[in-house]
């Protein structure tokens, strides 16, 4: 299967993608922000589209446009009830827009799919290269914020007494956020970005007690998911981006049972 | 030099004033009571030390500096508790975030980090109940775990909000005894808030009353008084001093209501009367809380 030049593209690709989605989908998971994730990759849908219109690269659209509202939902507060609406009304005017640009884009059914739920296998090395460069970029970046963004995440009273700006934080891991979303929907789509980015750290979560096992966890079944999900793809003539998300229900479920199991052993340990 | 020193203080949030006109310095290695009913203020005042609500008026000074954020000589124990109830990350991991918090970078604690981490644990005596995940862990267990990550630095003034919030008396009085202990072996000043004097009244030194916009700072026979804290309550206020314990009610209603409210005995009627939801306490009264809604 790797005799093939797509194929080498597309595991490149989506290991790629799997070693950034996984680490910022923990923290995203921990902070209780997956709706502002969801968000931002949907957000991302007019940025691409608009790229379309203005006929620069998808890529760069979308990651225009998933910075921006990361930046603004990141920036606009701390009250999560009242971040919910704020987002979901940024979301609901962004995708207005993306769908009267959508009316103005002639010829726009197959590259609309593509982005709707990603071509993994029309990777081609240019986008390789550019998913490398950002990758590398958003990982630093987190690596760079991640014992504040940690702090801020599990106890942010305490935090901003130490002298930690939350709002600072906020916005720098929605940025971080929307890197990662830019490439996770070269993969899945942006419909699907949950499926990489939220499936495995939320897996990991259940999984281990300790943060950087979690993260470690997470980037590797993210990793586990894209290939699994590619290798399986080949075997069956069936799009890639299906058996990712149904890899990641899987591993989910899984993770849940092991939960539950662990739970009836304790029970039985203790009676 | 006080360990904490307010002067002509005026706290206000959204435009509202909190409290104003407080003058008051508490001495280094006092353990001081907060109290207060709800919304009186106690968080602010706090929260105003640590220099996240800035004073409208006066000046705030913690050791002789003025109050700032990220003060290492202060340790805080925050009033919500923030930790999602499904969390499986491990207690110590959690205090261990808080370590050098601030700082850019990754947090891979070094060895002096560890070590200040199994430090605090063993302060508290959770070194054993940090290894398991938050998610089992309950409410005052919890607790303790925010009480070492509060010890952490060796602060020297400790900040505790409400720590005896939901707990049952007899963990009260554990928490009580162990910040009291911590208080004398570490030499740190403590101020401690809380809706009810009784626990606290074995260690504390002084009590700081919030009321009314008024703060009032002196031993407890100068601020129970039903002067005081009639002035604080904004209406009369009887105090009643019975078994080692003082009770604190709006005119008479309360004691009067307690005779044949819930009807069990003589303590029952804490029940009938507790809106806050915090506590479930059978024996403890604190009816200014009402009085002050009322
Ligand atoms: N963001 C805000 N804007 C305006 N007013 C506020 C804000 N936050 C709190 N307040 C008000 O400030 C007052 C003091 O609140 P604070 O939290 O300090 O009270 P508290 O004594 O700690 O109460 P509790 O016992 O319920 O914790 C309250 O009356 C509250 O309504
Ligand atoms: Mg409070």
């Amino acid at each position: 299967m790797l005799d093939y030049a797509f194929m080498r593209n597309a595991f490149a690709a989506a290991a790629i993608v799997a070693l950034v989605a996984g680490p910022v989908g923990y923290f995203l998971v921990l902070r209780g922000q997956t709706f502002a994730g969801h968000a931002l990759a949907h957000i991302g849908f007019t940025g691409a589209t608009g790229a379309f219109l203005l006929g620069i690269p998808p890529l760069w659209g979308l990651l225009g446009m998933t910075l921006a509202a990361g930046v603004v939902i990141g920036l606009l507060g701390e009250d999560l009830a009242q971040r919910d609406v704020a987002i979901g009304l940024v979301l609901a005017l962004a995708l207005g827009f993306g769908f009267l640009f959508l009316h103005f884009v002639t010829s726009f059914a197959t590259q609309a799919t593509a982005l709707l739920f990603g071509n993994v296998l029309a990777v081609d090395p240019a986008t390789v290269w550019s998913l490398l460069g950002l990758g590398i970029l958003a990982l630093a970046a987190l690596g760079a914020i991640a014992r504040p963004l940690l702090f801020a995440s599990l106890q942010p009273e305490l935090a901003q007494a130490r002298g930690v700006s939350l709002r600072l934080i906020a916005a720098l891991f929605l940025a971080i956020v929307a890197f990662a979303t830019a490439e996770a929907a070269q993969i899945v789509g942006v419909l699907l970005v949950f499926t990489l980015m939220v499936g495995p750290a939320a897996a990991a979560l259940r999984l281990t007690r300790r943060v950087g096992a979690g993260v470690l966890v997470a980037a590797a079944l993210a990793l586990l998911q894209a290939w699994g999900g590619l290798a399986l793809a080949y075997e069956t003539d069936w799009p890639a981006s299906f058996w990712i998300t149904a890899l990641s229900g899987l591993v989910y479920a899984a993770a849940v049972l092991a939960g539950s199991w662990r739970a009836v052993a304790a029970r039985g340990a203790r009676a | 030099m006080s360990a904490l020193a307010f002067r002509d203080v005026e706290l206000a949030l959204g435009g509202r004033s909190v409290l104003a006109g407080v003058n008051l310095a508490i001495e280094a290695g006092e353990f001081i009571a907060l109290l207060g009913g709800n919304g009186a203020g106690k968080t602010t005042l706090l929260r105003a030390a640590l220099g996240l609500v800035a004073p409208r008026r006066g000046s705030i000074s913690v050791f002789g500096q003025p109050a700032a954020r990220g003060n290492p000589a202060i340790g805080y124990m925050p009033q919500s508790r923030s930790i999602p109830p499904s969390l499986r990350l491990s207690g110590r991991d959690f205090v261990a975030c808080a370590v050098d918090g601030a700082r850019w970078g990754l947090p891979l604690p070094g060895r002096a980090a560890r070590a200040e981490v199994e430090r605090v644990l063993d302060l508290v005596g959770a070194a054993d109940l940090a290894r398991r995940p938050l998610a089992e862990l309950s409410g005052g267990e919890r607790q303790r775990l925010l009480l070492a990550q509060a010890l952490l630095d060796q602060p020297r003034l400790l900040l505790l909000d409400e720590p005896l919030m939901s707990l049952d008396p007899s963990r009260q009085a554990g928490v009580v005894d162990l910040v009291a202990s911590l208080q004398r072996r570490l030499g740190v000043t403590v101020l401690f808030s809380a809706h009810d004097l009784n626990p606290l009244l074995p260690v504390m030194d002084r009590v700081l009353y919030v009321g009314n916009r008024q703060a009032a700072l002196g031993t407890v026979e100068a601020v129970i008084t039903p002067a005081v804290l009639s002035r604080l309550y904004g209406t009369p206020i009887e105090v009643v001093r019975a078994g080692g314990h003082i009770f604190v009610a709006a005119g008479g209603l309360d004691l009067a209501r307690d005779t044949h409210g819930c009807g069990e005995s003589a303590h029952g009627h804490a029940h009938s009367h507790r809106h806050d939801g915090h506590r479930h306490d059978g024996h403890r009264h604190d009816g200014p809380t009402e009085a002050a809604d009322a």
